[in-house]
């Protein structure tokens, strides 16, 4: 089979002539300068590690044609989390996980007195709720465009191992206000997990961290939420998109694919 | 054509023509660094991450018991309705590790299990055994009610309707130098039989008891 030609390199990124009507030896302008020393550095550190090959393989791909908005699921989703990831590492910087009341009450005061502190924690709530939506459109795109056959199958698991970590880090948050409606439903989730045969008792008794919700319950979910389960979902997005570049998209199923006759061995 | 099997080699290091090879040597020197510095790397590993993971798992071998918590005088439970107490299930946690008790003093014409003297009193777990929400005892119906999924429980705090799979826990009561004090808490099955506690929605008869075992850190 021959081999693709590598994608063509853009233009701009090509070494300019220097412009008609100047001479070498012209002093540069401060804006030649400046451009010149952010080729240098960037330069400076491709040197040393090759970097650009990568960048380049990872995104200027070819895509199907017939590419469209849908596509873009998946982009949305990675947004959501880093929206998720950096709201919720200022939120940890005045949240307190105290059980015996400290919780509600640095909860409280990012509501109420840190300095857009109900935006910050508004949009670490609300985005929590369009993560998950996010997913579960992604998750829909792929499987009725087909986008989940050979062979991208391993791609379609390591996305139900990203829903199910979103599902922990949906259920280890709903905790952290610690008000009535936090403690309740994390009680009644816990004893749903509890209801598993065999193991379930144990498994209740690992996340409350004991046979009864106590302080130790609430850091435990703290540090699930916000040390465990994001380390896993940024590993996996990794994994994902390294599958993603790697095995290119696919184009809509409403598109006849149409061979490169070069490709083809002729049909007699 | 069958494929040709390659020439069985020696075991030995010398017959294979190893340069350097000793007598009797059967491992090269290049298999033995690489299985030396591959343990060293699984020895390092489990150094970190066995003590970490046994830290995280500890608590469910861990057997706190809070001992017996006074809730009143025996004159302030009737023998028809409940009374409510509030005990420490969790304690350093202020009101979070509370839960409420309602007792009764035990009733020979409808409490049928032999008398000891850890059953003088009733006392009956709010938790609700479908999935732990609290239960209000509502006198005017003789019922437990959940807010949750309206699980029903009579007097004797046996399912009547909705979900629940066993009847509410219960509490062991004794007599202390004139006050009534409440125990340690342990699950009956529909039968009022006594177990070690289990968690809410998990049944406690037929083959429940044996799907849901006790745990070691509330086993009584």
């Amino acid at each position: 089979m021959p081999k693709l030609p590598a994608p063509p390199i853009p233009p701009r990124f090509l070494p300019q002539p220097p412009p008609p009507g100047t001479q070498r030896g012209r002093p540069r302008t401060p804006l030649e300068k400046g451009a010149e020393a952010g080729k240098s550095a960037v330069d400076w550190i491709d040197e040393r590690t090759s970097l650009s090959g990568g960048v380049r393989w990872a995104l200027f791909r070819k895509v199907p044609k017939g590419t469209n908005w849908f596509y873009t699921l998946g982009s949305a989703t990675m947004i959501a989390f880093l929206n998720q990831a950096v709201t919720g590492v200022f939120l940890a910087m005045y949240y307190r996980p105290d059980a015996s009341g400290g919780a509600y009450e640095s909860v409280r005061y990012i509501t109420n007195d840190v300095f857009l502190g109900q935006f910050v924690r508004g949009m670490h709530k609300w985005g929590s709720s369009v993560m998950v939506i996010l997913v579960f459109l992604h998750m829909g795109r792929t499987f009725f465009f087909g986008a989940y056959k050979y062979p991208r199958e391993l791609n379609w698991v390591i996305g139900v191992v990203l829903l199910i970590l979103t599902m922990l880090m949906s259920f280890t948050g709903y905790l952290l206000p610690f008000d009535q409606r936090s403690y309740w439903a994390t009680i009644v989730g816990v004893n749903i997990n509890g209801t598993g045969p065999l193991i379930g008792p144990y498994l209740s008794d690992f996340l409350r961290g004991g046979p009864e919700f106590s302080a130790t319950t609430l850091s435990r979910f703290y540090s699930i939420h916000m040390l465990l389960v994001p380390g896993a979902i940024a590993a996996m997005i990794g994994a994902h998109l390294y599958l993603v570049a790697k095995l290119g998209t696919t184009a809509p199923p409403w598109l006849r694919a149409k061979p490169d006759p070069e490709l083809v061995e002729e049909q007699l | 054509m069958a494929p040709t099997r390659r020439p069985s080699k020696s075991k030995y290091t010398a017959d294979r023509g190893i340069p350097g090879a000793f007598e009797g040597e059967t491992v090269t020197r290049r298999r033995f660094m690489t299985g030396t510095a591959h343990g060293a790397g699984a020895l390092a590993t489990m150094g970190f991450a066995l003590p970490a993971l046994a830290f995280a798992i500890g608590p469910i071998f861990n057997n706190d018991t809070l001992g017996w918590q006074t809730v009143g005088t025996p004159e302030m439970f009737p023998d028809d309705n409940y009374i409510p107490a509030v005990i420490v299930i969790a304690p350093g946690i202020g009101e979070a590790g509370n839960s409420t008790v309602y007792i009764r003093a035990r009733n020979a014409s409808i409490d049928t299990t032999p008398p000891t003297q850890f059953n003088r009193w009733v006392a009956i777990s709010t938790r609700c055994a479908h999935l732990g929400c609290p239960v209000r005892w509502v006198p005017a119906s003789e019922r437990f009610i959940c807010p949750c999924h309206g699980g029903v429980y009579d007097l004797q705090g046996v399912r009547v309707g909705g979900p629940p799979p066993r009847p509410l826990d219960r509490f062991f009561t004794r007599l202390h130098e004139g006050f009534v004090q409440v125990g340690a808490r342990y699950s009956v099955n529909s039968e009022l039989r006594a177990f070690s506690p289990r968690d809410p929605g998990e049944p406690l008869d037929g083959i429940g008891q044996y799907l849901y075992p006790s745990r070691p850190s509330v086993r009584v």
